[in-house]
Parts: structure tokens; sequence; C-alpha cells
């Protein structure tokens, strides 16, 4: 084919993705800049050029920095917790034991089930005196907690349930990883009398090494997209204790219309998410040498 | 030394089990729990009794309340216009990648790539006033419409296209294929698997998305099921166990249904799906 033709039809083909692509991701990207340097507009005042102002709100307002670091810890509480649940989950399924195809299914149950329904079954697990974790305690005379309304539990609390939500996910990608492994490698193992702790610290786990990393970075992005489960167990309370920037993101758009100031929250995310995305195309590409 | 090899074969795997088994039954406790609380009445919801009467009035009296058929037709059909599209658009550029050599096509997969990482949900400001400028709020198709073009879907279909052997194309265009025919009658029936794990990723994905919905949606006619489930589970409507669970199980009744059916397909397209 000529390099003409090449070119026209390779555009025709593309066209559809790109044009709908520019319209809902690279364009939005680049509005959201430029929407958070102006004011918003309102009847009686035009938006005017405010440049950095909106940004300068931002370093001084403390529910986004509180938004922001809950982020963090959400991220440092679920992530390493779940990918350990993860490969462990994996290495039981991975084994020919009775009932594998049930738990691989239990295990995996959670992720197919949407968040906003997970966070109203969770909801009950944690409430005061009548939910289930509360009659659980009070077996070994602890009294009763209000998990979802006191500021140093409910962060805790989201955890635990996102690790939950998760790992099984996780699981599946670890599952993908141990069958590429040669059984050989196992066999090898056993004959030199390797302990089978040893063989998963000297071998499985350096060759998974890969899957791990992908998994980081996917749970680290993660956990900066998912809120649905905010809208139901807390509505980013108690006094933002359990807030999230995306979720601050959709209250300041639209329940408090400042889309000035959402627009450089969203700014903040976008940074955030791709300064990750650089780090996994940095590292990830050095899985090369693995394979 | 004998004796001990003994012992580690025999007891430990057995504790291991038991812990798998363990495990396993707290990660579907949520779940049961929920089918207890559905299918008992209200006063059993936090009485663990094995007696208890079963009953079906919960979920009567939940379809009574809210519009749970009209949310679940609305996710039916936000699902089933998507997903068609996804494949059709996506099949075309990743086509293009994977066979053309046009300019700009290096640049303009990176900004494909883009999307991987900044996906709809995080641009709802922006996106919600390009609806509303486009007078799709509160409609089935605006729901859907930022969803179309799929970069996770593009990148899917052209790792399986660049696999496919060219020889097998020029074979048919001696038989008198053009573009369009060739696609449609040598890479789609080869890429079948990959459609498949890319089709039940997007549906589950579809099935539980709320963010975006929320906001785009704000009539019965149009909200889907999470989102009526997340109104409806607002606490200014009362908390009673037992409903808001029967509510949750007729919200994920239909794919959690295809899932228990299709359990090894689904986990096999995720895992397909994720190794790329």
């Amino acid at each position: 084919m000529k390099q003409e033709s090449q070119n026209i039809q390779g555009w025709l083909l593309l066209a559809p993705a790109a044009i709908l692509l520019v319209a809902f991701t690279h364009y939005p990207t680049i509005a959201t800049f430029f929407d958070s340097l102006f004011t918003n507009s309102s009847i009686i005042r035009p938006s005017r050029f405010s440049g950095f102002e909106s940004y300068r709100d931002l370093a001084d307002d403390p529910v986004f920095w509180k938004a922001l670091i809950n982020n963090l810890w959400l991220a440092l509480g679920t992530i390493p917790t779940s990918i350990g649940l993860a490969i462990l989950m994996a290495l039981i399924v991975n084994k020919a034991i009775p009932g594998r195809g049930l738990l691989r299914m239990a295990y995996f149950t959670p992720t197919m089930l949407p968040m906003i329904a997970v966070a109203n079954i969770w909801l009950f697990f944690y409430a005061p005196e009548i939910g289930l974790l509360d009659k659980a305690l009070a077996v070994f005379g602890i009294g009763s907690t209000n998990w979802l309304g006191d500021p140093d539990t409910v962060l805790p609390a989201i955890i635990v349930m996102t690790i939950w939500k998760e790992a099984g996910f996780f699981m599946i990608f670890y599952l993908a990883g141990l069958q590429t492994i040669s059984p050989e490698l196992e066999e090898a193992a056993k004959l030199e009398g390797s302990s089978r702790w040893n063989y998963f610290w000297r071998i499985q786990f350096p060759l998974l090494l890969p899957t791990t990393l992908f998994v980081l970075i996917n749970a680290f992005l993660n956990s900066f997209k998912l809120v649905d489960h905010l809208f139901v167990l807390t509505k980013g309370g108690p006094d933002n204790a359990s807030n999230l920037l995306l979720y601050y993101i959709y209250e300041t758009a639209f329940s408090f219309l400042d889309t000035s100031y959402a627009s450089a929250l969203t700014m903040v995310l976008l940074i955030l998410l791709a300064v990750t995305a650089l780090a996994q195309f940095y590292f990830v590409d050095k899985r090369a040498h693995y394979r | 030394m004998m004796a001990t090899t003994n012992y580690k074969s025999r007891v430990l795997p057995s504790l291991e089990l038991i812990g798998a088994y363990l495990l396993a039954i707290f990660w579907i406790l949520p779940l049961l729990y929920a089918f207890w609380a559905a299918f008992h009445p209200s006063e059993y919801a936090i009485h663990f009794d094995l007696f208890a009467p079963l009953t079906l009035d919960n979920f009567r009296e939940v379809l009574s309340q809210a519009p749970f058929v009209r949310y679940g037709l609305n996710t039916f059909l936000v699902v089933t216009f998507l997903l068609p599209l996804q494949l059709v658009v996506s099949t075309l550029a990743a086509y293009a990648f994977a066979r053309y050599n046009f300019v700009g096509s290096n640049i303009a997969f990176v900004l494909v790539l883009v999307q991987l990482m900044i996906t709809p949900e995080i641009l709802i400001v922006q996106n919600y006033s390009t609806l509303s400028d486009l007078g799709m709020v509160d409609t089935i198709a605006g729901i859907g419409l930022p969803y179309i073009a799929s970069a996770f879907c593009i990148f899917l279909l052209r790792q399986t296209f660049k696999s496919i052997p060219k020889e097998l194309e020029d074979a048919a265009q001696l038989e008198g294929c053009g573009t369009l025919g060739m696609l449609w009658r040598v890479y789609v029936p080869l890429a079948v698997p990959t459609y498949l794990a890319f089709a039940l990723v997007s549906l589950s994905h579809h099935w539980n998305n709320f963010l975006w919905p929320l906001i785009i949606t704000n009539s019965v006619e149009t909200r889907p099921l999470t989102v009526g489930l997340g109104i409806f589970g607002a606490p200014e409507s009362g908390v009673d166990w037992s409903l808001i669970s029967a509510a949750t199980l007729l919200s994920v009744a239909p794919l959690l249904i295809a899932f228990l059916l299709f359990q090894k397909q689904f986990v096999q397209s995720f895992m397909q799906a994720g190794i790329k």
C-alpha cells in the first residue's frame, strides 16, 4: 500500500475513537487547567482571569489537605495488606485442593459487587451496638463503638472494607503470574530439599515481582478513583475524617457549585495520576529483564 | 527427619485448608448476611435464629417503595448499547494501530493510552458541562457516551491483532478482500477470546459504575441500579436493614447470577485482560 493511502485509511479507522477520546479525555483535561485560572461566572459578574489564586486558596484549605492525607493513608493502609492477601489467596487457589473452585469464587465475589452495594452491607456491620462487629466484640466484653461516627476509627473502618473488596481482584493477577512459573522449578526445589517458605521467597516472589509492580501501581491509582462507598457510609465525615480528594471534587463542583475551585482540585488529582503513570512507565518497563 | 516430613505433610496442609476456608467464609460473610436479612422479617435482621420464618415481603416492600425494575431496565439499556459501540470503535482503532503505518501513529497511540490513567470519572466537572452543552444530561446515552472510546479495549485488541500472522491478510487480499472485509473476515474471528474477555470486564464495570451516572442522571427514567440503590440507602428513608439488604440483592442479582453461572469465564477474562 502506498504511504499516502496508509495515512488516509489509518486516520479514517482511528477517527471515531480519536474524536471521542479528545472530547472526553484530552479536551476536558486542558479545559480543567484553564477553568482553574478563572473565577466562576455568575449572572452579576462574568468570569475573570485570576491566575493561580485558586491554587493559593487550595494551599490554605485544611479540607483539601485533610482529603489528600486521607488518600495517602488509605493507600498505605490498603495496598500492602491487600497485596499480601492476594498472594496468599493465589497460592491457595493455585494448588489442587478440595473445593478449589468454591474458594476461588468466594475470594473473587467482592470484585463483582458494586461498591455502593458493598457499602450498604458494611454499613450494618459497623452500626453501633446492633452491628455485627459490635455484637462480636461484645462477646469479649468490649463496649460499643461508633465505628463510622468517630474520626479516629472511620478511616481504618473504610480501609478494612477496601481490603476486602480489592484483595480478590488482585488475586487474579497473581494467579495469572503463578501459572507462568514453570513447574520444573518446584520439582527442582523439592529435590534440593528446599522448604516451601524458602521456595516462595527465593523463587516465586522474585518471579512475581513484575506482577507486584503492576498491581501496586494500579492499586495506587484505584485508591484515588474509588469513592462510591463514601456516599453511603460517611459522606466524607465526621468532620472530613474520611473525605477523599475525588469526593471533595464532587462536593465542590456539585454541592457548592464552585467550578473554578473544583478545577484546581482536579488538577492536583491529575498531576498525582500523571506522576504515578510515569513511575509505571519507568519501573514496569524494566520487567523485560525478568522475561 | 523422616518423622518430621510425615508430620508436616499430614498436619500442616489440613491446618492450611482450614485457614483457606475460614478466609473464604469471611470473604462471603457480607453477602451471606445480606441474604439472611433480605429473606427474613426485619425483627430477625439482628437476631440469628435458624428457625426464623422465610419471607419475600422485603422484596415486595422495596419494589413498592422504589422503581427498581425500571432502574434495572436502565442499567440493562446502558450496558447493551455501550458494549457494541465500544467494540466497533475500538476494533477500527486497534486495526489502524496494528496494521497501518500512518503519520503520527506513535504519538496517537500514546494519547490513547492517556485514558488508561485519566478515566472519565476523574473529569466529572468538565464532562458534565460538555454533556449539558450537548443537551444530553439525564439521558441513557449520556451515561455511556464518555466511555464509548475505551483505551483499554483498543490496547487489548491491538495486541491481539498484532499477534495474527500477516500472511493471513496477504492471502485474503489475493482473494479480493477490501480493508473492512479483511478486518471482518480475518481479524475479528481470530480475536473472539479477546472480545469475550473485554465484554465481561466492561459489563461488570458498567453494571457497577456509580459516580458518573449519579451526576448525569436525575430522574427515574434514566437512573441505573447503582444510583437507585444509593438513593434508597439514604438515611432519610430510615434504616431498615432488611429492606436495604433486599434492595442490594435486587441490584446485584443479575450480575451475580451471571457470575455464578459463568464463573470460570469471568475469572479467565479478568485474568486475560490483566496480563495483556
